[in-house]
């Protein structure tokens, strides 16, 4: 009985000497299981007077709890060892490129377009569309545009057999649109349109933002507002814009807009030629003819309408300087826009 | 239009320089697109005159000339040019000169013989695109001074873009009289006096076509001398604006047309037939313009003839008969007014875009043909010589254009504008532009000038105002914003999304021309007619596109050439299809992959690494499609399309209407494209892509059973045939019909396959037991036993 005390040291010493579980589980059964040396000294016990025994049962039963405690503790210790040990192994490099398909994107000019669509929907305007290949009224005619009229020299106009053609501007959809819907409206129409012209600045397909507004009372001044408005919501900046005066058969008066520079600010630079402005659009007060043979009466209501080139407005939001990138479908080009919205 | 500041200071006293005038015109109309000196910049380039010419020794073409600049002294030049000749004056660059082109002129020798500097051609000094010789200058011409100062070389030419309206400010007379309005000064110029006639003679004149030429004035001058040289100044203002010199009777009209608009036609009196007519042509009629083109008339033109025939194509172009030559002593000068609709497009028809013709169609005064010829026989008087006769007119008044009043509201110029502007500003810009106004009850009446063609009714008042008093006076007004409510239609669902739903299963919106190589288009779409354009830019670009396909065939190879080995493009636009002679067009969204199934990168099995195939793609149009909310409506049959591999070629239905193909490129056309890889397209019709909205539907609480079958069937047997049957078959506990795996090979007879259906069994409102599960497999089997042959793998 007196070497109780050495056993349970070896014991536990044999515990803290354990390296992995199934060792630990060895030495659980050496001391403690059915044969083991504590489990036969409580079997010894048997041996001794009845006045001895509870005092010697209660000894190696505290030396068996003790053993216990200290199994328990070391197999905690070495089970969390173990998770460590199978978490290192597991850890990745996670600068590793993931897996799958990789996104593709938008083109400048769609994202440029839903851009404009968003922020004019947000203004109340709805979007309209018309056909690409035309009729002569409604590009030219309905336009205040008559054969032979020398703005028709300017459109450069692709033909068909037949007498229709590519739609020269996107103006044929405000006939179209007022035909359709009558007045009040106000509309944009962003689209392709065509021009028989290809160079450095001019592609012979290209696309125009065409706006309509007619009402009862529809000013100048409501169109100033308008297109300074949408500019500054483009561009996100606080950009300046002047209006001159200029020619279109469909308004009366007509105006150009020119855009302070958004690359200098106005101080004048490559971009602007140095003279500080943008041309951005040409936009007027619709013709009173236009509105007659849109069947719209025009004594009782006015309207601004206007236009705009899309890839333009592209091109000085993304910084592209050749206008010819954007058909040449260059995936290298086109995968510089891959961000979700414009 | 060009424009010679000091001529047009001539005309109107204004008080602005250069840059200020060009942008005051700007943002009155009149864009100033470039603002330029008479020449470019050079220096060190004198008045000089040649005393002495010798042939040079070693070479044929030069000759040595002593050469003086007003000293004593002479300075040796070698001179290649063929009119270089003792007593010419022309323009020397000394040695230290700058020319325009960065050449400095040097001392050199010239095969061994010393020249001191150059004699200069109009070319070399920028003063023109070409030239025979060297600058000849006027005898008076000051030897040493200064050829820039001379020739006033440093005046500033405003070049301004005249819009098609204002034909009337085609001139320095008209832009006078817009600088005269903006400034509130008058419009002088210089005295026209009338024509003393010397002697009688006149040509007679019948108008034929009055309403096309209500008045057409002459003048006979007789005894010209038309070799005379025109005067230095002349032929710099005729330059400046960018008209050559040619003889002083042509001379001498282009500046009078330049100057007040007015076109003038001089004719070789000797070679004119009696009177004149001016007449619409005969059909077929045929002769000769000036620039020694042949043309067939056609009878809506105008003619002016001679009793031996047509002499000048009305308001375009002189004929080559009547032409005057450097001989020609006497001359008629003719000035009309050709109303535009006589002239309009009969120019542009014959490719012939005239100076005379730009202004006629856009609008000359049609009471300024006697001042103009009253300006044109002064000048040429004092050039050339000669007696003028008395100007005659013929005219047709009722035929000549009338300016009716306009009025203009002062309520209606409110609301237009959307401001109020002070009453008198309206009148003085109105007055200031030569209108004749009177105001009264709120309302003023103006008559427009009679060279104003473009003012007729009230909104061109009210442009005019605005314009005159400046746009940047009319504020920024925000329009009053309706509360309108526009129905979201759930059935088209927003753009952005189903473009963005391709972009993110790896495909990159192009953008493609609408019109295409028709050789490449009759290679996918042999029997389908396509839209040629009349006109087209290029052969290759001449036919509108069917489909988006070969537009985006071509885009993918160039990107192939670019070496890019996995291209993914989808395009949304308009096709063009033509059927019994109309055309519709039709949204669609068509797109092409090819190469790698997926990006190249680590850790991909063999199967995924291989080449993109039909069923990639489409995976990809069943996404587009699940986004419609009723993938169940389409159908994939298989069909053969030319374009397409004949074993991988499918059309999409959607509730048994055709609205799109998938496929494989025929491997033939993979071949003759060119293409590295087979590209699989597909294009669906937007119309097909129609979104519903989406419904709930139920989930069971209860849980689902699976059972799994491997069928042995004929290879024609389709899947969708198979789980038709199984569908049919299985009753409605069945949820869903996986097929994981197609199996042909090894343990199959020849001509089957196995195909591995998932079965998933739930039941709404309890939990299903093996026996509920059993007896639907049991007649899932029997009837694909039954109806298909099937045979069931263990």
């Amino acid at each position: 009985m007196s070497d109780l005390a050495a056993l349970t040291a070896q014991a536990l010493t044999e515990v803290a000497a354990c390296q992995e579980l199934a060792a630990l589980e060895d030495v659980r059964v050496r001391w403690l299981g059915k044969k083991g040396v504590l489990t036969e000294q409580l079997k010894g016990l048997g041996a001794l007077s009845a006045s001895e025994r509870p005092a010697a049962g209660a000894r190696i039963n505290q030396a068996k709890e003790s053993l216990q405690a200290a199994l328990e503790a070391r197999r905690g210790a070495l089970a969390q060892e173990q998770v460590e040990r199978e978490l290192a192994s597991g850890t990745l490099d996670v600068t590793l490129p993931g897996r799958g398909e990789e996104p593709g994107g938008l083109h400048p000019v769609t994202k440029a377009r839903l851009r404009i669509e968003a922020i004019f929907r947000g203004a109340g305007f709805e979007v309209a569309a018309g056909p690409e290949v035309e009729d002569d009224f409604h590009n030219f005619e309905a336009l205040n545009i008559p054969a032979n009229h020398p703005a028709r020299a300017m459109h450069d106009t692709f033909y068909f057999a037949d007498g229709r053609l590519l739609r020269t501007h996107t103006s044929p959809v405000q006939i179209r649109a007022l035909k359709a819907h009558g007045a009040p409206i106000a509309i944009i129409a962003p689209g392709r349109v065509y021009r028989n012209d290809s160079d450095m600045t001019h592609s012979p397909m290209f696309h125009q933002l065409e706006g309509l507004v007619v009402g009862e009372n529809v000013s100048f001044a409501n169109m100033k507002a308008a297109l300074h408005g949408f500019l500054k919501a483009f561009f996100e900046k606080d950009v300046g814009i002047r209006l001159r005066p200029s020619y279109f058969p469909f308004t009366e008066p007509s105006a150009e807009v020119d855009m302070s520079c958004v690359f200098c600010e106005g101080r004048g630079c490559r971009t602007c030629k140095h003279t500080g402005w943008l041309e951005i659009s040409g936009c007027g007060m619709v013709h009173p003819n236009v509105l007659r043979a849109s069947g719209v009466d025009a004594e009782r209501f006015t309207g601004y309408a206007f236009g705009a080139g899309i890839d333009r407005l592209a091109m000085l939001r993304y910084g592209v300087n050749d206008l010819r990138l954007f058909f040449e479908s260059d995936l290298r080009f086109l995968r510089q826009f891959r961000t979700l919205g414009a | 239009m060009r424009i010679p500041y000091g001529w047009l200071k001539e005309w109107v006293d204004f008080p602005w320089a250069p840059k200020e005038l060009g942008a005051r015109l700007t943002m009155a109309g009149f864009e100033l697109e470039a603002l330029e000196s008479a020449a470019p910049a050079f220096s060190g380039v004198v008045v000089a005159q040649i005393v002495s010419c010798e042939r040079h020794p070693q070479a044929d073409k030069l000759q040595v000339c002593q050469v003086s600049v007003g000293g004593k002294e002479t300075v040796q030049i070698v001179c290649g040019a063929p009119n270089a000749r003792a007593g010419l004056k022309s323009a020397l660059a000394v040695v230290g000169a700058q020319l325009p082109g960065d050449l400095r002129i040097k001392a050199a020798k010239l095969r061994g013989v010393e020249s001191q500097g150059m004699l200069c051609s109009a070319k070399e000094l920028g003063l023109s695109d070409s030239s025979s010789g060297i600058l000849e200058l006027p005898p008076d011409a000051p030897l040493g001074e200064p050829l820039r100062d001379y020739l006033g070389l440093d005046e500033p030419v405003l070049e301004l873009n005249v819009t098609p309206n204002r034909g009337d400010a085609m001139s320095i007379l008209g832009i006078a009289r817009e600088a005269a309005a903006l400034a509130g000064v008058p419009v002088t110029g210089p005295a026209i006096e009338p024509v003393s006639a010397t002697h009688g003679d006149r040509l007679s004149v019948k108008l034929e076509a009055p309403a096309a030429c209500p008045r057409f004035a002459g003048c006979i001058v007789r005894g010209i001398d038309n070799a005379a040289p025109t005067p230095v100044w002349m032929r710099e203002r005729l330059r400046r604006a960018g008209v050559r010199s040619i003889s002083p009777a042509v001379d001498v009209t282009n500046y009078v047309m330049l100057e007040l608009g007015q076109p003038l036609h001089a004719y070789d009196l000797a070679k004119l037939t009696g009177g004149i007519t001016v007449r619409q042509a005969r059909a077929g009629e045929v002769f000769t313009l000036l620039d020694g083109r042949e043309i067939k008339a056609d009878p809506d033109m105008l003619l002016i003839a001679d009793e031996a025939g047509p002499v000048g194509l009305a308001g375009i172009m002189g004929g080559e008969r009547s032409a005057t030559a450097a001989q020609t002593s006497d001359i008629y000068l003719e000035a009309a007014f050709f109303a535009p609709a006589a002239v309009l497009g009969r120019g542009h028809r014959m490719g012939l875009v005239t100076d005379a013709g730009q202004r006629f169609e856009r609008g000359v005064d049609p009471t300024g043909q006697v001042r103009a010829l009253e300006r044109a026989v002064a000048l040429l008087k004092s050039i050339a010589g000669g007696a003028a006769g008395p100007v005659t007119v013929a005219e047709s008044p009722q035929h000549l254009p009338v300016r009716a009043p306009v009025t203009l509201r002062a309520s209606q110029l409110k609301r237009l504008l959307g401001t109020e502007l002070p009453r008198v500003k309206v009148t003085q810009a109105l007055n200031g532009l030569g209108l004749k106004v009177s105001e009264e009850g709120g309302q003023w009446r103006a008559s427009p000038p009679a060279h104003r063609f473009d003012i007729a009714i009230e909104a061109d008042l009210i442009e005019e105002v605005a314009r005159i008093v400046g746009f940047g006076e009319i504020p920024e007004t925000d329009a009053p914003v309706p509360q309108e409510f526009h129905a979201l239609p759930a059935s088209r669902p927003p753009e952005s999304i189903l473009l963005e739903s391709l972009a993110a299963r790896g495909y990159q919106e192009a953008i493609t021309l609408a019109f295409v190589d028709p050789q490449l288009q009759s290679k996918l779409f042999p029997d389908t007619p396509a839209l040629p354009i009349a006109n087209p830019i290029a052969s290759d670009l001449s036919v509108m596109r069917v489909s988006l396909w070969p537009g985006l065939a071509r885009a993918a190879l160039e990107n192939q050439r670019r070496q890019q080995d996995r291209i993914r493009l989808f395009e949304h636009g308009a096709r063009f299809e033509v059927r019994g002679g109309v055309t519709r067009e039709i949204d669609s969204i068509a797109g092409i992959a090819l190469g790698r199934r997926l990006p190249e990168q680590w850790g991909l099995d063999k199967a995924e690494s291989r080449a993109v195939d039909f069923y990639d793609v489409k995976a990809d149009v069943v996404a587009l499609l699940t986004g419609t909310g009723a993938a169940h409506e389409f159908e994939f049959r298989a069909e053969r399309h030319p374009a397409l591999h004949p074993g991988r070629s499918s059309r999409v239905l959607r509730g048994g209407k055709p609205v799109g193909w998938l496929g494989e490129l025929h491997p033939q056309l993979t071949a003759s494209i060119d293409f590295t890889y087979p590209p699989v397209l597909f294009e669906i019709d937007a119309e097909g892509l129609a979104a519903q909205r989406p419904t709930y539907v139920e989930i069971s609480r209860f849980p689902q059973v699976r059972r799994d079958l491997a069928v042995v069937v004929d290879e024609s047997v389709t899947l969708s045939s198979l789980t038709e049957r199984v569908t049919l078959s299985a009753s409605s506990l069945l949820r869903e019909l996986r097929v994981f795996d197609v199996y042909r090979g090894p343990g199959l007879e020849e001509g089957r396959k196995s195909v591995a259906l998932g079965l998933i069994f739930q039941d709404i409102s309890r939990t299903l037991t093996d026996d509920d599960v059993d007896r639907v497999m049991g007649a899932v089997v029997a009837d694909l036993r039954e109806t298909l042959k099937a045979r069931i793998r263990e």
